[in-house]
């Protein structure tokens, strides 16, 4: 039984390991990366089917963000919606068949909640100025500040953790089953694994986002529905 | 551990399902909550699975005594 925590190594470039985990990085950044160029190319205002079906995926992450972060959605749609699309897809790899989903290993993972991480800081101090970030480590009372500081450590290790053990214990035991019982057997728990990934995209983003809203809500004004018309279009 | 989890995942989906046949039109609201909250309560568990596959395949413990 190969070890989770190790990962196949195909090829150096320098001194510098390539493992099968990362080239399966790159195959998913490219895929969006030209998929989005080719979705996005021709834009019109009266979309046709295919653009209909992808502004709907916009839409849904900036209704998520509207609903869980209370502001506008602008300045973080992009990192919101890559971060689930990116996880989703990388959880979802796995229906190809011989590749190993590279969010079922420890670097992947370490990667996006070391972004998180870096993330909250950038938006914070973006959102309410250098002081106004520092100042929500002393938040409730400055007796607070050491654990507020282990905190934000503290959840960026259980954000890598959760990823990590979710995906990778779905991978474990289709490898167990499958060497105990054989061909066709583990494919109910490959669906499992499905909904787990699909589950653990949404979460991971939603807890971003909460990660993200708990520096920046504060002196942010509440998002108005879009109630009143667009001064501009009234005749 | 694991029994832990199990439970209090119980409690929080019948906590869960009691509001939601209480207050339908916040349906969408109260299974977001619950998903991030189950998320929490499974973490737990899954710290037992990585803290087991820790000690079989990478165990610190035994590169101490030689």
């Amino acid at each position: 039984m190969n070890s989770p925590l190790t990962s196949v190594t195909l090829f150096h470039v320098g001194p510098v390991p390539i493992t099968l985990p990362v080239v399966v990085t790159w195959a998913i950044m490219a895929l969006l990366v030209l998929g989005g160029r080719l979705l996005t190319r021709k834009l019109s205002l009266v979309p046709s089917k295919t653009q209909a079906a992808f502004e709907l995926i916009v839409d849904t992450v900036d209704s998520q963000i509207r609903e869980t972060m209370r502001v506008e959605p602008g300045p973080y749609r992009a990192f919101i919606g890559t971060l689930f699309v990116f996880i989703f897809v990388a959880n979802w790899s796995s229906l190809v068949p011989g590749v190993e989903p590279p969010t079922a290993h420890l670097e992947t993972d370490a990667a996006l909640a070391l972004l998180v991480f870096v993330a909250v800081i950038w938006f914070g101090i973006r959102a309410v100025g250098m002081k106004g970030y520092l100042a929500t480590f002393a938040f409730p009372s400055p007796i607070m500040i050491p654990l507020n500081f282990l905190e934000s450590l503290t959840r960026t290790f259980s954000l890598l953790v959760r990823l990590f053990g979710n995906v990778m214990s779905g991978v474990f035991v289709i490898g167990i089953i499958l060497s105990l019982a054989g061909l066709l057997v583990p494919i109910p728990l490959m669906a499992l694994d499905l909904l787990t990934g699909a589950v653990q995209a949404y979460i991971f983003a939603i807890l971003a986002m909460v990660f993200i809203a708990g520096v920046v809500s504060e002196g942010q004004p509440e998002p108005t529905p879009n109630l009143a018309p667009n001064p501009r279009t009234l005749p | 551990m694991n029994w832990l989890a199990l439970a209090s995942e119980g409690r929080a989906v019948a906590a869960a399902m009691d509001a939601i046949a209480r207050q339908p039109e916040s349906a969408s609201t109260i299974s977001r909550t619950l998903f991030v909250g189950l998320a929490m309560i499974e973490t737990m568990a899954i710290y037992c699975l990585v803290i087991a596959l820790l000690l079989l395949f990478a165990n610190p413990l035994l590169k101490l005594t030689p």
